[in-house]
């Protein structure tokens, strides 16, 4: 049953992924960058990574999905129902692209990955907040002055010029 | 169950999807598609690596850290974006190559 479920999330997120980068209406890519996003999350619930997952959909979806929206929608003719876009010397990259697609799954089928068995962790919020507020305190509040930068930082450049 | 492989090949994918789409798509804004996808796959890994290396929490640390950077990068990029646009009333990023007009 879980298995099942796996590959059900696997086969969404990849074909998603496969819209987001072929489709020829802009649009539609990021209406598929949503379910990309969403399969990645039902992966992180796999990988017992529970906050991790909200916190996907929350940010990826709720967030940054809203702003290339928004993106999408400020940079064209809103008239314009056809947004479309274009790739170009789609050949030359997509044969360099298999290579590098190749000798990474020839890299990870011949390494030997050394797996650690390991019980479902009973509280993963808990464990995160105790990391965070004592392993990786200075990363933490480095962030914090990151997202101040990038939000200034936004406003700035976004702003009209007088 | 399924194995840390069947992760790692599913992050390579949205990997060489995301790199892809970094290469080929002409709009810019296409192109940070591609970068989240790039971000999403590194997050797989870290994940995965998280949960068979004996449920280390370290790695869903990272993982955070990454989102954090990626809404960062996001708004700023989008800005970014945005003025190239006001500027040049196109974001194809192949017809934009002078950083100022």
């Amino acid at each position: 049953m879980a298995d099942v479920a796996f590959w059900m999330i696997v086969v969404l997120t990849v074909a998603s992924a496969v819209v987001v980068v072929h489709h020829d209406k802009l649009l539609y890519s990021a209406i598929a960058l949503l379910f990309t996003f969403f399969g990645v999350a039902g992966l992180y619930i796999f990988l017992w990574a529970d906050f991790l997952a909200a916190v996907q959909v929350v940010i990826y979806v709720g967030g940054i999905l809203v702003l290339v929206i928004f993106g999408i929608m400020l940079t064209n003719k809103i008239t314009t129902v056809n947004i479309s876009h274009t790739s170009m010397q789609r050949g030359v990259s997509g044969l360099l692209i298999a290579g590098v697609l190749g000798s990474l799954g020839l890299m990870i089928s011949k390494s030997p990955w050394l797996v650690q068995e390991a019980v479902v962790p009973t509280e993963t919020v808990a464990t995160i907040g105790r990391l965070l507020m004592m392993d990786y305190l200075l990363p933490f509040e480095v962030a914090s002055l990151l997202l101040l930068g990038a939000l200034i930082g936004a406003a700035t450049l976004s702003r009209r010029e007088e | 169950m399924h194995s840390l492989e069947s992760y790692l090949y599913v992050s390579a994918v949205l990997f060489a999807l995301g790199l892809f789409a970094v290469v080929t798509r002409r709009n810019g804004i296409a192109v940070l598609m591609g970068v989240e996808l790039i971000l999403n796959s590194a997050n797989l890994n870290f994940l995965a690596f998280a949960r068979f290396g004996g449920a280390n929490f370290s790695g869903h640390i990272f993982a955070l850290f990454v989102i954090i950077m990626a809404a960062a990068e996001a708004a700023v990029a989008l800005a970014i974006v945005i003025n190239i646009y006001k500027n040049f009333h196109s974001i194809n990023v192949d017809e934009v190559s002078a950083l100022r007009q």
